[in-house]
């Protein structure tokens, strides 16, 4: 569906949604202030599903196993083995160790395809769930681990600031989100970026063309398992803990949901996807006792009558308007 | 002696008015409502035990016209879904949004171990009414968080005394998580104290219910006694099995909440089965019968030990209300009246030790019918030795 | 181990695998008729089993009970098919997933509404309520010997459905080429209403017959949905053949698993699907 917004008019949405994002902290609202934070964390585990989702049409069931890796990373380098505790050594391995995770694991599974794909992801994320629930070097407790105090971000003695002083890290959040969006704008328009997006359009016709259609499709598992990792890690870092639950099919279920919400193969899709879902969370759970029950209904009312997001409403919205005024 | 001294008169003055102001504004604070978060599940497993432990807790504060020291109570209600990976925003929502005076829970124990986690950070009094996690009155003690219920050695520990009186070797057989493991340790510290063995321990994944091929090898190594800890579903899956495996009567069970809450749906094959727990059905004293007429009354049910841990936990709270009169801001006073209350519990008599824990009798218990009745008590004022809190 | 004591444990696999086929065949039947991933599919086994919770203090009896249940799970089937299912052939795999998932919140709610949280249990019917010694110290439950043999009932029913009847050659004919059907004069829509209704009363049935045997409470479709997916993936989707083989697989290696391995049994399952696909990426059997 081609988008009607003008993209003067998407940069100016642009230009609101950040100046509100960075001025927000300034309300001095703790418990809000770490709400956005978290969606934030979470928005940038939806980008990196929708690299894989709606850039490359891998439909990935299982993508929570990397987020609850890189959480685990820091939280048995800091707290369980005590190596380190430094952001600036436990950020780059969560992200180095989810990346080969997530390449070991594409190597097996990129062979498979459509329904068999979906299932092959759960089943990994469901081995890597079982390993850090039943294995004691890992942490193994269905009760998860809880963490040593925030990272520092100590270098040689100068500490240039404390994630726990919660504007800060909301401030730290944030970059990250802005870099994350950049890089995958980026990424977007490489070549790279555009073999992936042929290979969801037609992936036959990719590999009749003579392009290592595997080889593309692991590079983009792999990045989007250390992305995921990244957000993994700011996550346990928000939290204060981690446990198995982060990769649970449950949780790879709500980041589909994101991104199906906030609209697929469209760069702030996950962004407005992960507000969408948590701001939904929140004010179906105040209103109502059995908000299962709701939420349930608005995804299966979402699937059968807005199957492009939310995004969409925008872009539909305006062909009404228009309509009426031609 | 009636006469007044008009020479202190502005000083008297001055003081009464201080005095009045001052009396104002505490009780400005008294008179506002106190706020209880209780952070329970209300979907999802343990749902139904969320239900009896915030009954259990209203029911003590009902009985005391809805107030506590004098202060209205007013509650602030989530449902902690037993998701562990939800337990950090929720606690925080409940301590920084809802800034609740006191947050009660909860049934999981990763969940209530996040929670004490959230509590000790922002200085929050905690009680829990039910997660018996070594953790939360071991390692991560604080003088603000107490449990109500009992900790997963207790009951375990009873266990092992008990079995030990008829049966000199035994095997346990439980799910491999913390709770699993905590109890098994108590069994055998209390089944070895009593002069048995535990020859070997069986256990499958938490929440793994497919039981047969455990109780096959339980069969073929031939103990004289089985210890078992799994819970929920699982606790009536697996006495059911173990019945039907012909097991019942060639080695005979025990466990410590195996029956608890399920003997209805466990039928025949839990008949005479002897547990060790802190409360037991027909506890003849006197509080337990007023408890027990006034829990019927108000919720149409028999109540079991989770309403009796959330009634104690609406006690103990009232004991350190009721020493600083209502002013929670007093909270060192607080945290050391509720150390040192000597509660009348429906279970019998309850204080706590150190870590915050129980202190109390464990009681024999027979699975009759629908109840498991006392039959004796096997060990008198447990208390956990809770060796890593430095509290 | 033991000679005796391996065949015990087989026996305990044989027959949880048993239970499994029925579950995943359901599942299989779906996928491979109609290409509709399913994820509420375990949903449909808990509802069987608290059908015949809540049917068993009426009727009394497991006959009366397992009739009437079916009955109201393959109209309920058939009822779902209509409203919603049918409209998600043509829409691709993500959007079957997710209001799939909204379902089965909206079917963990209603039950929490409608029926409580609480565990309960079923009787095993009267006549069946004895045990068969094995060795001297164990004995095995008759019921379990039943629902076996139940089981394999079903499964040979299922075979002489989709091989030997005009039914079932409609049924294969449709899963591979549905305009096809179609312009043969075939209402596709009734058969494909008829399949997913199988498939529900399949699942449900595996509920409502394993019920004495397990606790019915909330959380157990959960369970059974993964488990069953896993033996779909391995077996082949759509193939009923491979179902019955990949349960077996899988249930030996559970059981085993616990046996052998205690602190990675979780994982057993998973490491077998994962090893079967690394050396068959379509699953065992094609369809």
């Amino acid at each position: 569906m081609k988008s009607l917004i003008t993209s003067r008019e998407r940069a100016a949405a642009i230009m609101v949604f950040l100046v509100a994002l960075a001025v927000f902290p300034q309300f001095d609202q703790e418990f809000y202030t770490e709400l956005v934070t978290r969606v934030m964390v979470l928005a940038i585990f939806a980008v990196s599903l929708d690299l894989l989702l709606g850039y490359t049409g891998l439909i990935s069931f299982g993508h929570a196993a990397w987020f609850g890796i890189g959480g685990y990373v820091l939280a048995l380098l800091g707290t369980k083995y005590q190596i380190t505790n430094n952001l600036w050594l436990t950020l780059p391995a969560a992200m180095a160790i989810t990346a080969v995770a997530s390449f070991i694991v594409g190597l097996f599974v990129l062979r498979t395809r459509g329904m068999f794909f979906i299932m092959v992801t759960l089943a990994f994320a469901q081995i890597f769930y079982f390993l850090f629930h039943d294995v004691k070097a890992l942490g193994g407790s269905s009760d998860g681990l809880n963490l040593r105090g925030k990272p520092t971000t100590e270098i040689n003695g100068w500490v240039p600031f404390e994630l726990t002083d919660t504007n800060t890290l909301y401030y730290f959040v944030m970059v990250l989100l802005v870099a994350v969006l950049l890089f995958m704008a980026l990424l977007l328009r490489s070549p790279l970026g555009r073999a992936l997006q042929g290979i969801r359009e037609n992936e036959h016709r990719m590999a009749a063309i003579g392009f290592p259609v595997l080889r593309y499709k692991l590079a983009a598992f792999t990045l989007a398992g250390s992305l995921a990792g990244m957000a993994g890690h700011l996550y346990a870092v928000l939290s204060g803990g981690v446990n198995p639950e982060l990769m649970s099919w449950h949780q790879s279920a709500d980041v589909l949901l994101m991104v199906i919400l906030g609209g697929m193969g469209q760069l702030w899709g996950g962004v407005i996807g992960a507000f969408s879902f948590v701001l939904l969370q929140e004010i179906l759970s105040v209103m109502f006792k059995q908000w299962h029950l709701w939420l349930g209904t608005v995804i299966v009312l979402l699937v059968l009558f807005l199957p492009d997001g939310m995004i969409s409403i925008f872009g539909r919205i305006k062909a009404l308007a228009r309509g009426r005024n031609p | 002696m009636f006469s007044i001294s008009f020479r202190h008169m502005p000083a008297r003055i001055t003081s009464a008015l201080a005095f009045t102001v001052l009396a104002s504004g505490a009780i400005a604070q008294t008179s506002q409502p106190v706020k209880v978060g209780l952070m329970l599940p209300t979907s999802g497993t343990f749902a139904e035990l969320g239900k009896t432990v915030a009954n259990g807790f209203k029911l003590y504060v009902s009985e005391n016209g809805g107030k506590l020291a004098g202060r209205t109570v007013q509650y602030v209600e989530l449902d902690d879904e037993s998701d562990p990976s939800k337990a950090s925003e929720n606690a925080n929502k409940l301590v920084k949004r809802d800034r609740v005076d006191v947050l009660v829970g909860t049934i999981h124990s990763g969940v209530a171990m996040t929670m004490a986690r959230v509590a000790r950070d922002t200085n929050t009094l905690m009680i829990v009414p039910n997660a018996g996690a070594a953790e939360i009155t071991g390692s991560m003690c604080a003088p603000n968080v107490f449990r109500s219920s009992f900790s997963n050695w207790q009951p375990g520990y009873a266990s092992g005394l008990l079995a030990a009186r008829k049966h000199k070797t035994a095997v346990t057989i439980s799910w491999k998580y913390a709770a699993g493991d905590e109890s098994v340790r108590g069994f055998r510290e209390g089944f070895e104290k009593g002069g048995g063995r535990v020859i070997k321990d069986l256990n499958l994944p938490f929440p793994n219910v497919e039981f047969q091929p455990l109780l096959t090898e339980l069969a073929t190594i031939k103990p004289e006694a089985a210890y078992v800890f799994v819970a929920g579903a699982g606790q009536v899956k697996f006495v059911r099995d173990y019945a039907a495996a012909g097991l019942k009567n060639s080695i005979p069970l025990y466990g410590a909440f195996i029956t608890e809450g399920t003997l209805a749906a466990q039928g025949d094959a839990a008949s005479g089965l002897q547990t060790a727990l802190h409360y037991a059905d027909g506890l003849k004293n006197p509080k337990n019968e007023a408890f027990i007429a006034s829990y019927r009354k108000v919720f149409n049910a028999t109540p079991d030990v989770f309403a009796v841990q959330g009634y104690d936990a609406a006690q103990l709270f009232a004991a350190g209300l009721n020493a600083v009169k209502g002013d929670t801001k007093k909270k060192a006073e607080m945290i050391k009246a509720m150390e040192n209350a000597k509660l009348e519990s429906p279970r019998g008599p309850l204080s706590f030790s150190k870590s915050h824990n129980p202190i109390q009798d464990m009681y024999v218990r027979v699975a009759m019918g629908n109840k498991n009745v006392m039959t004796d008590v096997i060990v008198k004022a447990l208390a956990d030795p809770s060796p890593d809190c430095k509290n | 181990m033991d000679p005796s004591l391996f065949l015990i444990q087989a026996l305990n696999a044989v027959q949880y695998g048993l239970l499994l086929f029925l579950v995943a065949s359901g599942l299989t039947l779906i996928f491979g008729v109609m290409g509709v991933i399913n994820i509420a599919h375990g949903s449909f086994y808990m509802m069987g089993a608290y059908l015949a919770f809540s049917l068993a203090a009426f009727t009394g009896n497991l006959l009366t009970t397992v009739v009437v249940g079916l009955v109201l799970t393959a109209l309920i089937g058939g009822l779902l098919e209509w409203a919603l299912f049918s409209h998600l052939y043509r829409r691709n795999h993500l959007q079957q997933v997710l209001l799939t998932y909204g379902l089965i919140l909206i079917f963990e709610s209603l039950r929490s509404s409608f029926i409580g949280d609480e565990v309960h249990s079923v009787p095993v019917p009267a006549w069946l309520d004895f045990s068969v010694p094995l060795g001297s110290v164990m004995t095995y439950p008759a019921y379990r010997l039943f629902m076996s043999a139940v089981c394999l009932l079903v499964a040979l029913g299922m075979y002489l459905l989709i091989h030997r009847t005009r039914l079932g050659s409609q049924i294969r004919a449709g899963a591979s080429n549905r305009d096809m059907v179609q312009v043969l004069g075939i209402n596709i829509d009734w058969v494909y209403r008829l399949v997913f209704a199988l498939g529900v009363a399949l699942a449900a049935f595996a509920g409502m017959i394993n019920s004495p045997v397990t606790a019915v409470a909330p959380g157990m479709g959960a369970q059974m949905l993964i488990v069953s997916f896993v033996v779909v993936i391995v077996g082949g989707i759509g193939s009923v053949w491979g179902a019955l083989v990949a349960s077996q697989l899988v249930a030996f290696a559970d059981t085993f698993g616990k046996v052998f391995v205690p602190d990675y049994a979780g994982m057993a399952i998973y490491l077998v699907m994962a090893i079967v696909l690394v050396w068959r990426p379509e699953g065992l059997f094609k369809s």
